[in-house]
């Protein structure tokens, strides 16, 4: 037996071995997130300590949270250009409501959740019902909400200044012992939530389904309209969380912000492994994906490698996480 | 004689611009297999497509068990227990193999809304053990062969209780023991009283299996025979309404020819072990062998796609490294590949650009520009040389029949002044009619002096090109006959042996 033969026999071993494919992505993406995490300690002191790790998270939340929405609509094989601006519509939303409108917080952000799933559901609508390319409907979807954020607000930023409570969603802390801001531990939340219902509910089997084949999924009876409309609504709502967080974090709505971070959401979804081709993927890996997004971001500047380069860095990051995809497809 | 199961009468259905049916009829008793065979585009899919409630017919009636029904959707169609098996799979191939089978009546808890997984892989457990399939229901469909897809999808149509089944060229991709074991299920399917409709354009096929025959052409109802009574002829013949091209090959090719191609003791990494053999000018040369048995891997490896790890290709006598499909090109092969649609073919273009797709460069001024004068004048030369109907060269390949398609594939080849011609399953999804053609066509390539390799999965078609056959058995060469020599059961005994 030469060395090909055994080379070979080991293949087809591996090949047979019940490690489901998309987990192999998932391994792969954790373990380049524990490197990572073991460079920049090596690196720099600073970077276990508790406030950076604290810092680190808190910097995940938001994007993840918009990362974790976008997982169901990138499964589906769809694309969401819109989370970023209607993140921004909703948290606008909520100054409106509490600060403009004089209603309680709750109110506030009930409110600015239902705006994230109403924008979701419209694109929604676009997509199923009309037929618009996901691409077009959502990027059509960023524009009026960046365009309404700023009418709602007469573009202006909405202080919530006598609202001193409203902060401590974001940056309060409920865990008894140790100090873990709100943000993170709803973050987490989200995840299981998101979790829970991609792997054991009918909306997240429909998911993978219309990903997988959505003609074979129509034919086999399953009114698909209906769910990919549910999942851009659930997407939306996921989306208005975001926002609400945000608002609560720099205890104001800011018009203007917002665009750009659904690129950021979807290079964390497609780190973590899902196909942007649609039919697989996971939350954990999103998380994951996120959570190396923010601690590249966070240990290059701890090296004080200046912002432009950390945004070069990242982009390569996405380059190779695609790749080792592909690689792994082949074979 | 069994009581009858459905009766379509006088069914009518246009689209904006078409008429697609006509007062077309079908009747389809208990435990029956009725065949309903036409050209591509006699109506057949329409007829099933209402059936099945993809469509609503405009006029008409449709009678199950003597009551009328009206079927609006897919979801009544199950619930009268019609099922149909598409002939492009219609499985979720991320999704495993008991979520395909219960997709839409998923068990559920609270609110409906809540997966019960446990339950649902029990179900389909015991729906295989009932039915004597042996299949995983936690596998990805993915990860499983074509004649298991389409085993769940038999199971699928099953777990309906279905009384109707529509099986849509159910054969296309299967191998000959897979279609041996699919016609074992279909006698199960009749002794339980399931009558089936079985579209195929394999005459064999039908012969072997259904008990009556339908023909459809243009739209409209032609006749229903009883198959054993009935020559084959007589059915295409029905089919296509005149005459087809089904005179038998000449058996030998002049000795004399000499040797273009010749591969000695070929392996690439995954697939082939020592593959030799020799191809001559004006030669036919068969590939049969069952599904993975490395055919298209020798094509793949002649063609510069897949890597060689020992062994050497010889071209006219002299060793050559092919290291890529351009190269190959370069060089003189052509490769025709079986999935015309993705991988020959601009669906979405025209004939003529379609045609001068491998060579645009000898249409170009300067290497650039591109002119569309000089690019019509070659491709209406080959419409009217390889008979391509199409009202004109600026007509988009998606609107021409399979077997048109497949000639405008063969043009572009043509235009490139190939030696070496490989076709890979050359008519698959190709009507009766049309394969007639394509054959004569390939015929007369190979007494222009072409050398063509010719993949087929179809026994019947391997024998009637062929001058040569090599069988092949997990990537080796395990057989070679001459015409003469060649019968389905020698080919069949080759392509199983083990090494």
């Amino acid at each position: 037996m030469n060395i090909d033969t055994v080379v070979n026999e080991e293949k087809k071993k591996l090949g047979n071995s019940r490690i489901p494919s998309g987990a192999i992505q998932q391994i792969l993406a954790f373990a380049s997130l524990i490197a990572l995490i073991i460079f920049f300690s090596l690196a720099s002191g600073s970077f276990l300590q508790y406030s950076n790790i604290i810092g680190i998270l808190l910097s995940t939340a938001v994007i993840g949270i918009l990362a974790l929405g976008a997982t169901f609509v990138i499964i589906t094989g769809g694309i969401d250009l819109s989370v970023g601006t209607v993140m921004t519509l909703s948290s606008v939303m909520i100054g409106v409501i509490v600060v403009d409108g004089g209603m309680p917080i709750w109110v506030g952000i009930v409110g600015g959740i239902l705006t994230g799933a109403l924008c979701g559901l419209l694109s929604g609508f676009a997509i199923a019902k009309l037929n618009i390319p996901p691409f077009i409907a959502t990027l059509a979807m960023m524009m009026i909400a960046k365009g309404l954020a700023l009418v709602i607000s007469s573009a202006a930023p909405i202080y919530f200044s006598d609202h001193p409570s409203f902060t401590k969603i974001s940056l309060g802390s409920i865990t008894p012992g140790i100090e873990v801001p709100n943000a993170i531990l709803i973050f987490f939340i989200m995840a299981i939530i998101g979790g829970i219902i991609l792997s054991k509910t009918i909306l997240g089997r429909y998911n993978f389904a219309i990903g997988s084949n959505e003609e074979a999924t129509k034919l086999s009876g399953v009114n698909v309209n209906f769910w990919k409309m549910s999942i851009y609504t659930l997407a939306g709502a996921f989306t208005g969380v975001a926002g609400v967080l945000m608002a609560a974090r720099l205890n104001s709505a800011q018009p203007a912000l917002g665009q750009g971070y659904e690129l950021e959401a979807i290079a964390a979804v497609v780190i973590g492994g899902t196909s942007l081709s649609g039919g697989k993927g996971t939350i954990v890996g999103t998380v994951i994906g996120a959570l190396i997004m923010s601690v590249l971001t966070n240990g290059l500047r701890i090296m004080s490698i200046p912002q432009e380069w950390q945004t070069v860095v990242v982009g390569l990051v996405i380059i190779l996480a695609v790749y080792a995809d592909t690689l792994r497809k082949k074979d | 004689m069994n009581p009858v199961l459905l009766s379509m009468k006088n069914i009518s259905k246009s689209f904006p611009g078409v008429k697609a049916l006509s007062n077309v009829d079908l009747e389809l008793k208990h435990g029956e297999v009725l065949a309903l065979v036409g050209e591509n585009g006699a109506g057949k899919s329409t007829m099933m497509k209402i059936l099945n409630g993809i469509y609503t017919k405009d006029e008409g009636e449709i009678l199950l068990e003597g009551k009328e029904v009206n079927i609006e959707n897919i979801n009544q169609a199950q619930e009268l227990g019609i099922s149909i098996i598409h002939q492009e799979l219609n499985l979720m191939r991320d999704l495993t193999v008991a979520e395909n089978i219960f997709i839409g009546r998923e068990p559920r808890s609270a609110f409906n809304f809540f997966l019960k997984d446990r339950e649902l892989n029990k179900k389909t457990a015991d729906l295989f053990k009932r039915l004597n399939i042996e299949l995983d229901p936690h596998t990805k469909v993915a990860d499983l062969t074509i004649a298991k897809q389409q085993m769940v999808e038999i199971a699928k149509a099953l777990s309906f209780n279905s009384k109707i089944i529509i099986m849509d060229e159910p054969t296309t991709a299967l191998t000959e023991t897979e279609i041996d074991s699919l016609f074992v299920t279909i006698e199960s399917l009749r002794a339980d009283g399931v009558g089936v409709i079985y579209i195929s354009h394999r005459m064999d096929e039908l012969k072997r299996i259904t008990d009556r025959i339908t023909v459809m052409r243009d739209g409209t109802y032609i006749d229903t025979l009883v198959t054993k009574d009935t020559e084959m002829s007589k059915i295409i013949q029905l089919m296509v309404g005149r005459q087809v091209y089904i005179e038998s090959k000449p058996t030998s090719i002049n000795e004399n020819q000499e040797t273009i191609l010749r591969l000695e003791n070929v392996s690439t990494k995954d697939h082939l072990k020592n593959v030799s053999f020799e191809l001559k000018k004006g030669e036919i040369l068969g590939f049969a062998g069952l599904m993975g048995a490395g055919r298209t891997e020798v094509a793949r490896a002649i063609f510069g796609a897949d890597k060689i790890e020992s062994g050497s290709i010889f071209l006219n006598d002299q060793e050559v490294k092919i290291k890529s499909p351009k190269q190959a090109v370069e060089m003189g092969i052509g490769y025709v590949s079986e999935d015309r649609k993705h991988l020959g073919l601009l669906i979405d273009m025209d004939v003529k650009t379609n045609m001068a797709m491998a060579t645009i460069k000898n249409f170009t001024k300067g290497n650039f520009v591109v002119s569309q004068k000089e690019m019509e004048k070659v491709a209406e030369k080959y419409v009217d040389e390889l008979k391509i109907k199409t009202p004109s060269v600026h007509q988009k390949i998606r609107n021409l029949s399979g077997g048109n398609q497949q000639k405008v594939v063969i043009a572009k080849w043509l235009l490139r002044n190939c030696d070496i011609l490989i076709f890979d399953e050359p008519t698959r999804g190709i009507d009766v009619g049309a394969k007639g053609e394509i054959y004569k066509l390939i015929d007369e390539l190979a007494d222009s002096g072409m050398a063509v390799i010719m993949i087929s999965s179809e026994l019947p078609e391997v024998l009637r090109m062929s001058h040569r056959v090599i069988v092949m058995s997990e990537g080796r060469i395990t057989g070679e006959l001459t015409s003469a020599e060649a019968t389905q059961e020698k080919i069949m005994e080759y392509a199983t042996a083990v090494n």
